[in-house]
């Protein structure tokens, strides 16, 4: 069996879901007879090099980057997952929804307690800056997303044994203590 | 003003059960309900001040910011939009100068919309300072806004005569008409006012009363079909020296408005209702909740009231009865649906926030004040009085076998005669909309918004033949998608709304859009499904109207539907059903909506979603990442 290929990346998340993915401590081992990582914060490859067996990704998109780089994963992923929170419902980021997001920038950059620095009241607007969306969107609201694993971070088991599934084509084992979070 | 404020509170005894009533007296005085105001009524309730906020935020007729000095409340329910609601708001925008949700500066009008005001046979329908202006048009708008500000009293807006009946009685003065199309058993001339409390209770037992009521199987006529003989014995049997008789006058349910005319012409009716199921159970409380938007019914029904108190038909030793102690007063709503569910509305009758209670206990159990509560529906209680008379032999000769005796509908959109039939159970809605002129039909909605969509094409594609087949050889028609069915608790229960829609309708855009943001509008917000569910149902039905939906999407609104149903009362069980319904019976609306050639369209748009923030840094390029 050839080796299935994994990237991955977190968009407007904290990457807690990445030290989540670590958090399968010395399986990672096993995991790398498994498969081979692409794209990823976790051997740093900045592009694709090949099409992708799985794509993980973590975060919402917040700004016209996160967008590009999720489509750009869904071009080269057959398979892609939203992981955790903020990519499945936008998460944390997404408490900005429903103020308008003249009001989010001038508080960070004019009006909030700690700006301090700003006495031109510069707005950033530099071309090379990713653009700000309106809303914090969850990823399935951008692209087709094939599977969503829960939680704030999902538990490193979760994570393993969703990507043992996919891997080697066997139903998920699920037991409730890996989706039950109080 | 804080003696003002004393005053009506002394009118209550300082009850912090009556924050309903006390608001609405406020309300009344100053036209809204200041910070100062609140401070003193916390204090005065020995209540803090977010409890009577939270009380006030939830009523649709409570403001904490000053009204206009005429406030119109112009109806949007469907039957009201597919009469000419969007012109008619327009006109008052244009004429008035402000638009809806505003007031104007000179503090003289101020707009708002409302959900059904029960007057969906003579709609659109405004309210205007408590009273009801029918039949509107762009014209008679226009000629509203030019009297008030041409200085014209209330009174003086008034541009039709006084409605049939008891709504031109001197107390009511209103334009609203009863239209009553088809009378039966409930609404004939056969019934002595009174005569059930004066002749009949007097010689029997309140055992006797139950059994006559259970013998003829009436069920609830709010909708959900409760036997009303269970519920009685019930009550009767709890123990406590207080009991409570809650009359269910909160109609809601857009499309009905038969609780209405039942209160302007048959009062006398319910009322002697009231005093049979006090009677028959024990109680000495007796409650009419009465939806504030039929306000304007309050000085001539508490006459009633008065003039029952001068007979003896209400008090102590009711008509000689030793120790037959009951009375009525009129409790107001304050503008919210949910309020017609039993235990949000005793609820909101304590001066809280209408929101249902969990159950168990029921209200029979644990009521009102937490006393043994019987709540019945207003049609329900009329019914019991004329099987009390008749007996229950007569009443079961009327209606089917499980569904016995007869249903007052109401009837509106598009059919020549809307207005209210009474019909024995099991009458088909084909015969209905015989009744009431419709032709051209494409669908009708049973049941209000909660009910079910029902689709006229199924059965008229069919040939006679194929007809046949469908039914049963009992004669029962087993298809369950066609205007045969019938009106009953097996098939079709309803609470009575009947909504006609024609060929020219938009089913999706139209009527289902318009339910959705009637359950969005009222929603009391306690559990997350009814809150939020509705809302993103609706963004999705929005999605397929504008051609970006897939087929996942119809699963996604079937797949949500089933999860709403975990919400606590009958309102957020229900609020999908607009959908549901329609998916059910008019798939192909739908499906002709949405692409069959791919599987995902997400309508996200990078250029719009970036505009916004783009310009208010003053970025004029749109980069493209590579």
């Amino acid at each position: 069996m050839s080796k299935k290929i994994i990237a991955t990346t977190s968009l407007a998340g904290c990457f807690g879901c990445h030290m989540s993915i670590l958090d399968i401590d010395e399986r990672i081992l096993d995991l790398i007879e498994l498969v081979e990582f692409n794209k990823s914060p976790i051997d740093d490859i900045k592009k694709f090099t090949k099409q992708v067996d799985i794509g993980i990704i973590e975060g919402g998109c917040c700004n016209s980057e996160n967008v590009e780089v999720l489509k750009y994963f869904r071009e080269n992923c057959n398979i892609l997952v939203s992981l955790g929170e903020c990519a499945i419902m936008g998460g944390l980021p997404a408490l900005r929804n429903g103020i308008p997001i003249e009001e989010c920038i001038h508080e960070a950059y004019i009006d909030g307690p700690t700006v301090k620095l700003n006495e031109e009241k510069i707005l950033p607007n530099d071309v090379e800056l990713p653009m700000l969306l309106d809303n914090v969107y969850p990823c399935h609201d951008i692209v087709k997303i094939d599977y969503f694993l829960p939680g704030c971070p999902p538990r490193a088991d979760l994570i393993w044994n969703a990507l043992v599934a996919l891997i080697t084509g066997n139903e998920m084992d699920l037991p409730y203590e890996l989706i039950k979070f109080d | 003003m804080k003696e003002k404020i004393k005053t009506i509170l002394q009118k209550y005894n300082n009850d912090r059960g009556r924050l309903m009533d006390i608001l609405i007296d406020l309300m009344e005085n100053s036209g809204y309900i200041d910070d100062f105001s609140v401070s003193v009524l916390a204090e005065d309730l020995k209540i803090s001040a977010a409890q009577v906020r939270e009380t006030i935020s939830f009523y649709h007729f409570f403001s904490e910011k000053p009204k206009a000095k005429f406030n119109i409340y112009l109806n949007n329910s469907i039957t009201s939009c597919l009469r000419g609601f969007s012109s008619i708001k327009s006109t008052f925008e244009a004429e008035s100068g402000i638009k809806f949700g505003e007031i104007s500066s000179d503090g003289l009008i101020g707009l708002f919309e409302t959900s059904c005001v029960g007057m969906n046979d003579q709609g659109p329908a405004a309210i205007i300072n408590d009273k009801i202006f029918t039949n509107l048009t762009p014209y008679r708008a226009r000629k509203l806004i030019e009297s008030i500000k041409d200085g014209k009293t209330l009174d003086g807006l008034v541009y039709e005569n006084y409605g049939d009946g008891n709504n031109s009685h001197p107390l009511m003065n209103s334009m609203v008409y009863n239209n009553i199309r088809k009378k039966s058993i409930l609404l004939d001339e056969n019934y002595e006012r009174f005569d059930v409390i004066k002749n009949i209770i007097k010689n029997s037992s309140s055992e006797e009363v139950i059994q006559i009521i259970e013998d003829s199987n009436l069920r609830g006529r709010g909708g959900a079909g409760f036997p009303t003989g269970l519920k009685w014995k019930f009550g009767s049997r709890m123990p406590g020296e207080h009991k409570v008789i809650i009359c269910n006058a909160d109609e809601g349910e857009p499309g009905t408005f038969k609780d209405r005319v039942m209160l302007t012409q048959y009062n006398d009716l319910v009322f002697e209702g009231m005093v049979l199921s006090a009677f028959a159970t024990k109680a000495d409380m007796g409650v009419l909740y009465l939806r504030y938007e039929y306000k304007y019914m309050l000085k001539y029904l508490n006459s009633i009231l008065d003039e029952m108190r001068e007979n003896n038909l209400l008090g102590s030793n009711i008509s000689g009865i030793e120790g037959f102690n009951f009375d009525i007063r009129i409790q107001l709503g304050a503008g919210a649906y949910v309020c017609g569910e039993e235990s949000a509305l005793i609820e909101s009758m304590e001066g809280k926030r209408g929101e249902p209670r969990d159950k168990p206990p029921f209200p029979v159990e644990k009521g009102y004040l937490d006393l043994p509560t019987i709540v019945n529906n207003v049609e329900t209680l009329a019914s019991a009085v004329k099987i009390v008379k008749n007996g229950a032999k007569w009443y079961s000769s009327f209606g089917t076998k499980d569904s016995l005796g007869t249903k007052l509908l109401s009837v509106s959109g598009d059919c020549r005669f809307p207005g209210i039939y009474e019909v024995e159970w099991g009458t088909s809605i084909r015969e209905v909309l015989e009744m009431a002129g419709a032709d051209n039909v494409q669908a009708v909605q049973v049941g209000g918004p909660s009910g079910t969509l029902i689709n006229v094409k199924d059965i008229d594609h069919l040939s006679k033949t194929e007809l046949m087949k469908w039914y049963k050889p009992s004669g029962m028609m087993a298809a369950q998608k066609s205007f045969d069915r019938k009106l009953s608790y097996s098939d079709l229960p309803t609470g009575g709304s009947i909504i006609i829609f024609n060929k020219e309708r938009d089913i999706l855009s139209d009527v289902v859009m318009n339910f959705m943001d009637f359950f969005i509008e009222e929603s009391c917000g306690s559990c997350s499904t009814c809150r939020n569910l509705p809302r993103i149902m609706k963004e999705k039905l929005q999605k397929i109207i504008n051609g970006h939906g897939v087929r996942d999407d119809i699963d996604d609104l079937l797949n949500w539907g089933k999860i709403i149903k975990v919400s606590r009362c009958g309102l957020g069980q229900t609020a999908a059903n607009p959908v549901l319904s329609s998916i059910l019976n008019f798939r192909h609306l739908y499906e002709e909506h949405v692409m069959a050639m791919t599987d995902y369209d997400n309508q996200f748009d990078l250029g719009k979603s970036v505009s916004a923030a783009n310009s208010f840094v003053g970025r004029k390029l749109i980069h493209k990442h590579s």
